[in-house]
């Protein structure tokens, strides 16, 4: 049996051995270093760049800037084709629209020479009025792509000449009219920050020409086909003379979605035909890459005085910074993800627009949206029972989506376009809840308990769901091949980026095989040796991919068996993983595959799997926090988190956990510490490890992560996805909890202890 | 400038910038172990053991390092898979990104601390940075680690 078994992660030893495995590890001695000069304006024309000086040292091979380069517009965004995100992105531009955005491409044969050369360049730039506020970009008089030719490859509401990269709206039923016929209204405001991914392996990625002129890009990715494509068509190479290969990968979390320095050393290598490489500086992957999406929500909900929710209305304010990558499918699915919780309302209406600003354009992170709009939701669920009087946990006990229901929202929204109807065959949300409840200690502990005249504790709780891969779009392949004494590759596209997705494809593997996962030799990815997978974005991987590997696993069972059949000459054969069997006869797998390519009936076995997701079945989770404010301070402790998670069959329980101890960490972090802070200029003032602050073990008291027993009907033995449901609760779990504590709702993000002190103040005039 | 340490207990001589610092040489002379995380001696990941000590080596000169003895986890290959058995059994190692440094700083704590408990090692470990597993998983290894290095000693 190797499902629901915790194996070691296949390339978890060679890991913490410290063997080199990721990019910069593989990366040629002699590489050209490539850095970029960065704008240090928020949004400026550049009227002239003097490289002269920089180009005259000897240890200076290129440098590159916008009148170097092609001007076409692209999206970074590293999606499927055509892309739902808006094309207004060159490679090089003449404007530059954030601090930290491109200027120009240096590279040198050493690290401090192309330092130095970064100051040698003189650029005269045209300072423009930046839009900073993303409350005021709709109306500001400066336009942050006005000249443009940005365009969409399909209508996403783009419309630059009012700072909107996209916009979006749908209502089901008469949402105003339903909300009038309420008995109470709970309308609420609140507002998520921008976060930094801060994977500890900063950006990088490596070029060179291989002996047959191939142009190889090593690269920290989570979607090396898109890479290929995006990079061939921007440079204007044939895909067929890219080769890109993602080696081990230092964390992601949707910050290597996109395509960042891949551009820079393709074009490096072109030009000079020497390989090359750019590791980003830590203060590069904060100023310079993605944030998570900092969002107004606008809620409305209406419930009778029974606690029956009627109506729900959510308006958005997304703020997407300079480039719209992402823009607006992270926005719709703030609603998607976590509207259907409440399927039983008359009417439901989504709105929102992304605008653009001067700021660190914003992408994909973790929870894709459904974390700003769980946020949201979930706080407002709460301020709604309160107005009725009702408990928190009864309300969403009654309005709750349950087993063999489903959504209206499910077919109407979809990431960029109208979404897939679906039947919710696995859903044990009254199970987590109740599973939570207890953990928690919930009857003793809630609302509040008083501990010292300073410091109060409260408890507060949030539901959450997400998706399974993206459907009839987001499609994965696997190549299986046996191999003399009886072990097999598989070949995947899918991105292990530090999950253990290799593991659990192996494992699924080795199942459908009747074979010990060892046996199962896993590489993931090379656009020449793997076969397609969009990547490791939207929760995809053990859904989609794993599909994929047991297609490919079940047809080479029955090419076993077929070489048995040949071997025994006998129609009568049957086989159990490790030996085959025809009357009294057996043969070993190990001396079949011998056999079959030294001595009898040669042939290599090969087989393929495809595989594209029809539904997206969502994994579903409640959240539970225990917190202790200190009303002297504002300081919030989160004494424990309680995730109760049904994510379908845990393929390997240990990694299942971890991902979700991970999400939660990460969103904890978003809850109470990180912040992109900037000058009234907007320059990032605390773009570094010292000065933003990720949660340390310190900060992480006790996390309790347990998993319902699920089965999800389409999922490969029941699993749906694992990696970002973890994200989505801990923001309205933690705001609940403190309002339960405080009587205050944080209705800001993050609840650091100057914010929460600043309310305690207010609470107490008041 | 010319310098001379001993690297996992052999001497290398090698000519070094002024100001560069030990996380480049170690990864120049080919200990890719040592990792970069930050600059600001903030992610603990580049950790390396100077004269037995813990240091983060994208802070600390290489030119300090001569005449000591550094220690890369290619040094200490049969601890770091006996700590390594442990992470990776709760898959607590997950991108591996920090795991050499993680493993160097169990190293040094073992050289300082006797039967640590589980605040003890938090505290001693609060300098390495994991964004992946939420330190949870790190803990439950790690202790069962401890626990059987205590016991067999």
């Amino acid at each position: 049996m190797q499902i629901n078994q915790s194996i070691p992660k296949v390339d978890g030893m060679g890991l913490v051995l410290g063997r080199p495995a990721f990019t910069d590890d593989l990366a040629d001695d002699n590489a050209l270093i490539v850095k970029i000069l960065r704008s240090p304006h928020a949004y400026a024309e550049i009227m002239d760049i003097d490289s002269t000086v920089a180009l005259k040292m000897p240890e200076v091979k290129c440098i590159l800037t916008h009148s170097d380069v092609s001007d076409l517009l692209f999206s970074r965004a590293g999606q499927g084709y055509p892309e739902p995100s808006p094309y207004d992105h060159r490679i090089l531009d003449k404007y530059v629209r954030y601090v930290g955005d491109a200027v120009a491409i240096v590279a040198g044969t050493s690290e401090q020479a192309v330092q130095m050369a970064l100051k040698k360049i003189k650029v005269t730039y045209r300072v423009i009025e930046p839009v900073l506020d993303f409350e005021q970009a709709k109306t500001a008089k400066t336009k942050v792509h006005h000249e443009d030719g940005t365009h969409s490859m399909f209508p996403i509401g783009h419309d630059p000449t009012v700072n909107l990269s996209a916009s979006y709206g749908m209502e089901i039923g008469a949402v105003e009219e339903t909300l009038e016929a309420c008995d109470v209204v709970y309308e609420g405001r609140y507002y998520t920050q921008p976060q930094c991914h801060a994977m500890t392996e900063p950006h990088t990625a490596t070029a060179y020409y291989d002996f047959q002129d191939r142009l190889t890009i090593i690269s920290a990715t989570q979607t090396p086909f898109h890479v290929r494509r995006i990079v061939g068509k921007t440079l204007d190479i044939p895909l067929s003379k890219i080769r890109v290969i993602k080696p081990r990968i230092g964390g992601g979390y949707g910050g290597k979605q996109a395509i960042h320095g891949e551009f820079y050393v393709a074009m490096v290598t072109m030009i000079t035909r020497r390989p090359s490489k750019i590791v980003y500086s830590r203060r590069e992957v904060f100023e310079s890459t993605y944030t998570r999406h900092q969002m107004r929500l606008d809620v409305k909900i209406g419930a009778m005085k029974d606690g029956t929710i009627k109506a729900i209305d959510m308006d958005v304010l997304s703020n997407t910074g300079a480039y719209g990558e992402h823009s607006l499918t992270v926005l719709m699915v703030a609603g998607a993800k976590t509207l259907p919780l409440y399927n039983k309302v008359e009417a439901v209406a989504f709105r929102g627009d992304v605008v653009y600003t001067n700021k660190t354009p914003a992408g994909a992170f973790r929870g894709y949206g459904a974390v700003q709009g769980n946020y949201a939701l979930e706080s407002a669920i709460d301020e709604l029972a309160d107005q009725l009087g009702i408990d928190p946990v009864s309300i969403r006990r009654k309005n709750m989506i349950a087993e063999q229901e489903t959504s209206k929202i499910f077919e109407i929204m979809g990431e960029g376009k109208e979404g897939t109807a679906m039947m919710i065959e696995s859903c044990k949300l009254d199970e987590c809840l109740s599973v939570c409840l207890e953990k928690l200690n919930w009857n003793e502990k809630y609302p509040r308990r008083q501990q010292t005249d300073r410091k109060v504790r409260g408890v507060g709780i949030a539901l959450a769901m997400q998706g399974s891969g993206i459907p009839y779009i987001d499609m994965a392949s696997a190549i299986l091949k046996l191999n003399d004494d009886g072990f097999f590759n598989l070949m995947v596209g899918a991105t292990d980026l530090g999950t253990g997705s290799d593991t659990v494809l192996a494992q699924m593997a080795a199942e459908t095989l009747g074979v010990p996962a060892e046996k199962i030799i896993v590489y993931s990815s090379d656009t020449d040796l793997t076969p397609f997978d969009t990547g490791a974005y939207a929760s995809s991987t053990t859904y989609v991919s794993g599909h994929s590997v047991i297609v490919a696993a079940e047809r080479m069972r029955e090419e076993i068996l077929r070489a048995g059949r040949r071997h025994f000459d006998s129609e009568d054969v049957t086989y159990d993983g490790m030996y085959l069997y025809c009357g009294t006869s057996t043969i070993s797998l190990k001396d079949l595959s011998t056999l079959l390519y030294y001595s009898e009936h040669q042939e290599q076995l090969v087989t393929t799997g495809s595989y594209v997701g029809k539904k997206s079945p969502p994994p579903y989770m409640v959240g539970g926090a225990e917190v202790e404010v200190d009303t002297l301070t504002g300081e919030v402790t989160v004494l424990n988190y309680v995730a109760v998670v049904d994510c379908g069959m845990t393929i390997n329980p240990n990694l299942a956990k971890i991902q979700v101890e991970g999400a939660l960490v990460q969103s904890i972090g978003m809850t109470l510490y990180e912040d992109m802070k900037y000058t009234k200029s907007g320059q990032m003032i605390n773009g570094s490890f010292m000065k933003y602050k990720v949660p340390t073990r310190m900060e992480i008291k006790n996390l309790d992560v347990s998993f319902v027993d699920s089965y999800e009907p389409s999922g490969p033995f029941g699993a749906k996805s694992v990696g970002e449901i973890g994200s989505d609760t801990p923001p309205a779990a933690i705001s609940n909890a403190i309002k339960n504590a405080l009587g205050i709702r944080l209705n800001r993000l993050p609840m650091t202890a100057e914010n929460v002190w600043r309310e305690i103040k207010k609470d107490k005039k008041s | 400038m010319e310098i001379t340490m001993s690297i996992n207990g052999t001497s290398y001589k090698t000519s070094i910038d002024s100001n560069e610092l030990l996380v480049d040489t170690l990864r120049r002379l080919g200990f890719k172990s040592v990792k970069r995380g930050c600059d600001t001696t903030s992610c603990g990941i580049c950790s390396v053991l100077v004269d037995g000590k813990l240091v983060p080596s994208c802070s600390f000169y290489s030119l300090r390092a001569e005449g000591k003895e550094i220690l890369t986890v290619e040094g200490i290959q049969e601890e770091a898979r006996e700590i390594g058995h442990y992470l990776t059994a709760e898959g607590a190692e997950q991108c591996g990104f920090c795991s050499p440094g993680l493993v160097m700083a169990v190293y040094a704590m073992q050289l300082e601390l006797t039967a640590p408990s589980l605040e003890e090692v938090k505290h001693y470990l609060a300098g390495n940075m994991c964004r992946c597993s939420g330190f949870e998983g790190q803990h439950r290894g790690i202790m069962k680690y401890l626990e059987v290095a205590t016991n067999a000693n």
